[in-house]
């Protein structure tokens, strides 16, 4: 049903088969980053007032919430925050014929003309933003559009670039990093985990790996 | 995850109506965008395969299909050679020939669908065979009470007229079951399949009795042809009886929801006003119907071929 994150029982059955290789950030690195970043996104944009944040399901809508907390508390804003799956959108899917399951989407006002700044836990391949964008369009034509990432793992099949990033982990190919621990209130700790090559799921859907 | 094929309410389980309810929910919401049409079925095709009439299902079906992005083709009997005598497996193989990814089917014999889909590499939807079942509509059925209700579990559910010849009852009925709902038939006793409560379902002659503390009722379609076949003796008296209207309505639960599955024979089981306002909840039924069918469609179809799948 609703689920907004990958739970603990998720992140558990997905390092199921893969061993953990450990902790890359904690809970406490992680609000350094996106204290850090949302400095960096006030630095660059004066018309804060149109801002929208945009996280992308699972694990970038409590960083999507915390980081339009920290905008909050820097510059006095209140900065609307959406959610947007980009199952429907993804390359990859149709032509494996796996049909994950759909997560939420809420988009609470229009994007036209907005900076649109997309959250996503984990940068890999591109191919997530790639369809986020897409799905983006469908809602309307933001003036801008913007990408955060609290990782960025490499590893990029498409021309994609990250403008805000928490922080840089080389990883091997085989490997999975997954942001874990979050519950649907947005103080509890996340921390984000480096798991080895080891057997995927079989519906292939790492949380955070999503790219 | 779900079966190849979804041809009836009776082999799924609860898990699998829950997914099916789930993705549906996502789904509402594609409907509700400005731009109400995502890629995921791009380059996919679905054949709607009708051997009997049908404009409101076909066109659900039709329209979920497009919000996909697939390529829907419609092939009914009028417009097809099946007219001319050519076998129902022979047109059905034919169409597998071009690779469609999957095939929604409607037939007016019962078990059409599951022999089509016996005979075919593509997943076979079925969209009503005979007496037998009609499982998108019982999807659309629950997904409109979770809506309303915020559960299934635990609801008493009443189904209203012909039992003996309705698909949408029996889907409903193994799908209201399986959700974990009571629930009760209402009919003339020439209307209720004998033996119909080794189900688990409760048969009244009695609207009132059956109507007691429902929080669904659902108002079945009276066949005017059935009227020859003199299962009821006139549609006045039907109307009077087992005919659904606000006097009766009182019966059930002060909050009861009023369905059905269309289209109404306005003045014969439901009463006019009825069929055009709350409690009813008609129009969300249909809309629901898109939805539910976009659910269905991105779980079966395109998936990878048979032989690929454990």
């Amino acid at each position: 049903m609703a689920q907004d994150s990958p739970s603990q029982s998720e992140a558990a059955e997905a390092s199921a088969g893969s061993q953990t290789r450990g902790v890359v950030l904690e809970d406490a690195a992680i609000r350094r980053s996106l204290t850090r970043i949302a400095h960096e996104i006030v630095e660059r944009h004066d018309d804060l007032a149109s801002l929208y944040l945009v996280g992308i399901p699972n694990g970038g809508v409590p960083l999507a919430r915390r980081l339009a907390r920290n905008l909050g508390e820097i510059a006095d804003v209140e900065v609307v925050v959406g959610v947007l799956d980009t199952t429907l959108y993804r390359d990859d899917r149709a032509s494996r014929g796996t049909r994950p399951p759909l997560r939420r989407t809420e988009m609470p006002s229009a994007v036209d003309d907005r900076i649109v700044v997309l959250v996503d836990d984990v940068a890999h391949t591109g191919r997530t933003i790639r369809a986020a964008m897409d799905a983006l369009m469908d809602f309307g034509r933001p003036r801008s559009v913007e990408v955060v990432a609290l990782v960025d793992r490499g590893h990029r099949e498409l021309p994609i670039r990250i403008d805000y990033v928490g922080k840089n982990i080389p990883t091997r190919r085989a490997e999975t990093v997954v942001l874990r621990g979050i519950e649907d209130d947005p103080e509890s700790p996340l921390e984000v985990v480096l798991l080895s090559a080891g057997a995927h799921r079989e519906d292939d859907r790492e949380d955070g790996e999503g790219a | 995850m779900i079966g190849r094929d979804l041809l009836g309410i009776e082999d799924l389980e609860r898990s699998e109506i829950e997914l099916i309810l789930d993705t549906a929910e996502r789904m509402q919401e594609v409907g509700r965008r400005e731009v109400k049409k995502v890629p995921t079925l791009r380059g996919r095709t679905i054949v709607n395969l009708f051997f009997e009439p049908s404009t409101r299902t076909r066109t659900s079906f039709e329209i979920a299909g497009k919000r996909l992005s697939a390529d829907v083709v419609n092939f009914s009997s009028g417009g097809s050679s099946l007219k001319k005598a050519e076998s129902i497996l022979d047109t059905a193989k034919t169409l597998d020939a071009m690779d469609p990814d999957a095939v929604v089917v409607r037939h007016s014999v019962a078990g059409v669908p599951r022999q089509i889909a016996d005979a075919l590499e593509a997943p076979v939807i079925n969209a009503g065979d005979g007496a037998h079942e009609h499982p998108t509509q019982a999807l659309l059925d629950l997904l409109t009470v979770r809506e309303e209700k915020e559960r299934i579990d635990g609801l008493t559910v009443t189904i209203v007229g012909d039992i003996l010849h309705s698909r949408v009852a029996r889907s409903n009925i193994y799908g209201f079951l399986k959700m974990g709902a009571e629930v009760r038939l209402a009919a003339p006793p020439t209307m209720i399949p004998p033996g119909v409560e080794a189900l688990g379902v409760k048969a009244f002659t009695s609207l009132r009795e059956a109507l007691e503390g429902a929080d669904v009722v659902m108002v079945l379609r009276i066949q005017q042809e059935r009227l020859q076949d003199a299962f009821f003796p006139s549609i006045r008296e039907y109307a009077a009886t087992f005919g659904v209207d606000r006097a009766k309505l009182r019966y059930a639960k002060d909050d009861a929801i009023v369905m059905h599955p269309g289209p109404v024979n306005r003045g014969v089981e439901l009463s006019h006003d009825l069929a055009d306002h709350r409690p009813s909840v008609i129009l969300d039924q249909v809309r629901n119907g898109v939805a539910l069918r976009m659910a269905v469609l991105y779980l079966l179809a395109g998936r990878a071929p048979k032989e690929d799948q454990p």
